[in-house]
């Protein structure tokens, strides 16, 4: 195995090679190049990387740029799993028949996909390169919405969220379904390693990246990214929003190792309510009516819930 | 280090293990498959091989042929040689990714053992799935009988992996007929069968770490014509040569020769028969029968389905009076596949043979010696009158009402 990469403070981290670069056409205060740049950054080793279709491919891909000076590979939109997956299986082959071009040295594979190409169309291929055990990461950025193609509702998208395909209006709150729950799905695959991690604790999400590459076999990052355009929110919040759902417990930080061993990695000292998340986005600003305002307090209930039930797991080690 | 496997001179193989033995014979890096019915054997043989050491590369069993295909693509880009097999509608679910192989010039092998797509389901052979490949951007090789799905899979990878070339490839056989149907089989060595081949060349592979490649981008309005043309130009001016050279290179190795289009007494012949796959056999059985009864009749089999060798065909019919095209697969809306490309190919030459088209055998319905004695029936009468004496598109075999159009 190679060595962890020892990243001391922010600005030694911010700063080291840089194999995503800046030139990308990403919205301004879009959090997809943060999380990607705090994958990349935290190691030294060889990459070899591959996206589904979504904002960050068409934004960092277009010929005759390229943004990634590591190799990259994009099929479509359900299948980015399987092309690093198969990348990987070609390592294996080569390193078998000893036809490898630099064979002292052992790169990490890493899928990047949205939540669309996670949670819904790319399913099936994230589950059967789980299944088979290729030794990859597969990096979900979930920013709960269908944002490239304009901000329809995806099976990520949280209840009361207002998406193009599922709109607020006169007889409807918007999302009337719950975020599906990724984590506890990949993690049941029995994958050595699966966490979920937010950009701004930088410190946390690091240290989750360095054991899932330190992990043999599939590893699974759900991070959460807010959205500018779609959430509806100013572009120089971004961190605060994803500080906002990490402190409101709305998305827990936490890891799950070998299916069954979950550990809470970041407990907020004072807890926001979900009111100050909710309030701080435009996609939610019609639940701030008489009508659909039940629906905060249901939130706040579901959200505790869930954090009694992290803890109660987390407890049990089952 | 794969072990070498011991062969006879000839094996009794039928197409799909003609197929598996030269994948394991060529050493594929990384074999991406999902089973599906007739084509299921092919990658079962090979599971076999990998389990008894006789394959040392990666055999990888996805969830879907989607997720073959796409790891095969993800593989390929990486940097080595790339195999799998498929049909009908595995074949129809890898559709998306076909296209993403050839426009990412992807030299993969694709072994399509042709079947009907639903609906209704059925598990036997027709063309459906081969005609449904045709616009993808792939090489399409035609194989008869077992010992074309053998060579034709050598010829495929010296091919497709030539960096003039850099296109995937797919070799076709009849489902069933050609698939499960056992055969005198003609073998290469193991030493033989991989140096035809020779030892794959990278080009642009990601795992060259030190120089690091994108692979498929996003081009719009501004380069994606281009990159289209760039494609369209390889295809069409690379391919044919280049397979004429790897058949000419066979040949002096094996002794077997193989051309472009395939011609069964055509030097003479007014009337003929073009069609693909087992049927080419049939034909040429009964065009010896019409020979003999004194009608001058040929065959013409189509070995290189994509791309279409429009002026080999078009000097191969020059002569003749009457073609009848042969098609397995229901043009649905309009006149079959080949008879399409017929036209096309004659329609600005001196040949003015009468042309008519029949679909024939869909879903795996035999194509009898009394059907083919009828077509060639028809193309006496058509050369005799110099017009149509028939609807231009009949279908035979078929049960119940005679269906015809235009």
């Amino acid at each position: 195995m190679s060595e962890i990469k020892k990243i001391k403070n922010l600005k030694e981290f911010s700063t080291s090679a840089d194999r995503f670069e800046g030139a990308n056409l990403l919205c301004p205060g879009c959090a997809h190049s943060i999380i990607v740049r705090e994958v990349l950054n935290a190691t030294n080793d060889d990459l070899i990387l591959a996206a589904s279709t979504g904002c960050l491919e068409v934004c960092t891909a277009v010929y005759p740029y390229t943004s990634w000076d590591a190799s990259w590979i994009h099929i479509g939109f359900e299948n980015g799993s399987s092309a690093v997956a198969g990348a990987e299986a070609m390592y294996k082959a080569l390193k078998n028949k000893g036809r490898l071009k630099q064979p002292d040295r052992k790169p990490k594979f890493v899928a990047f996909g949205g939540d669309g190409a996670t949670y819904d169309i790319g399913f099936q291929w994230i589950s059967g390169c789980f299944e088979r055990g290729h030794d990859m990461m597969y990096v979900c950025l979930d920013n709960e919405v269908y944002a490239n193609t304009g901000g329809q509702r995806s099976s990520s998208t949280p209840i009361g969220s207002s998406t193009t395909t599922a709109p607020a209006g006169r007889t409807s709150y918007g999302e009337k379904k719950n975020k599906k729950d990724m984590l506890a799905i990949m993690a049941a695959h029995g994958a050595p390693y699966v966490a979920q991690v937010s950009p701004s604790k930088w410190k946390d999400m690091v240290a989750k990246i360095q054991k899932g590459f330190a992990a043999e076999g599939p590893v699974f990052i759900n991070a959460i990214s807010p959205c500018t355009t779609e959430w509806k929110f100013a572009p120089e919040d971004t961190i605060a929003m994803t500080d906002l759902a990490t402190d409101s417990l709305v998305f827990p930080l936490y890891e799950i190792i070998n299916g069954t061993e979950l550990n809470i990695t970041y407990r907020p000292k004072n807890i926001v309510p979900v009111r100050d998340y909710l309030g701080a986005q435009g996609r939610f600003k019609h639940l701030f009516t008489k009508q659909y305002e039940y629906l905060i307090d249901e939130w706040q209930v579901r959200v505790d819930n869930e954090w009694a039930r992290l803890q109660r797991r987390e407890e049990a080690r089952v | 280090m794969a072990d070498n496997m011991e062969l006879r001179d000839i094996e009794v193989w039928d197409g799909n293990m003609a197929a598996s033995q030269a994948l394991r014979q060529v050493q594929v890096d990384v074999v991406a498959a999902y089973p599906i019915t007739p084509s299921t054997p092919i990658v079962e043989n090979y599971g076999n091989f990998s389990a008894n050491g006789y394959v040392d590369g990666e055999f990888v069993m996805t969830e879907s042929e989607h997720g073959a295909m796409s790891c095969c693509i993800g593989a390929s880009a990486a940097g080595g040689r790339v195999a799998t097999a498929t049909s009908s509608q595995g074949f129809a679910l890898m559709v998306e990714t076909l296209y993403s192989a050839s426009g990412m010039r992807l030299p993969i092998i694709l072994n399509v053992v042709n079947r009907a797509i639903g609906a209704p389901l059925n598990v036997n052979g027709d063309h459906s799935d081969m005609y449904m490949g045709r616009d993808s951007g792939w090489i399409q090789l035609d194989a008869y009988c077992p010992q074309d799905a053998y060579d034709l899979n050598f010829i495929a990878f010296k091919v497709a992996e030539d960096h003039d070339v850099r296109l995937p490839a797919m070799v076709h056989q009849d489902g069933f007929m050609t698939s499960h149907t056992a055969q005198g089989v003609h073998t290469m060595t193991d030493e033989q069968g991989f140096s035809f081949v020779g030892e794959f060349q990278p080009m642009n592979d990601m795992l060259d770490l030190d120089h690091p490649v994108t692979h498929g981008v996003q081009t719009e309005e501004d380069w994606h014509f281009e990159h289209k043309a760039r494609q369209q130009h390889a295809l069409m001016t690379a391919v044919l040569p280049k397979i004429q050279t790897a058949f000419d290179d066979f040949e002096k190795l094996t002794g077997r020769k193989y051309n472009l289009v395939e011609t069964y007494n055509m030097e003479d012949a007014e009337v003929a028969v073009v069609c693909l796959g087992t049927s080419v056999e049939t034909a040429v059985e009964v065009m010896n029968e019409m020979r003999a009864a004194g009608l001058k009749a040929g065959v013409v089999g189509i070995r290189v389905f994509r791309p279409w060798p429009l002026e080999q065909l078009a000097e191969v019919l020059k002569n003749v009076k009457a073609v009848a095209a042969l098609d397995r697969s229901s043009p649905h809306g309009t006149v079959g596949a080949l008879y399409n490309e017929i036209a096309g190919t004659l329609f600005n030459t001196e040949t003015k043979a009468v042309l008519t088209n029949y679909i024939y055998g869909l879903g795996g319905r035999d194509l009898t010696k009394a059907h083919l004695k009828t077509i060639y029936g028809d193309l006496k009468a058509n050369a005799d009158a110099g017009k149509p004496t028939t609807p231009l598109q009949q279908y035979i075999g078929l049960r119940g009402p005679k269906l015809s159009f235009f």
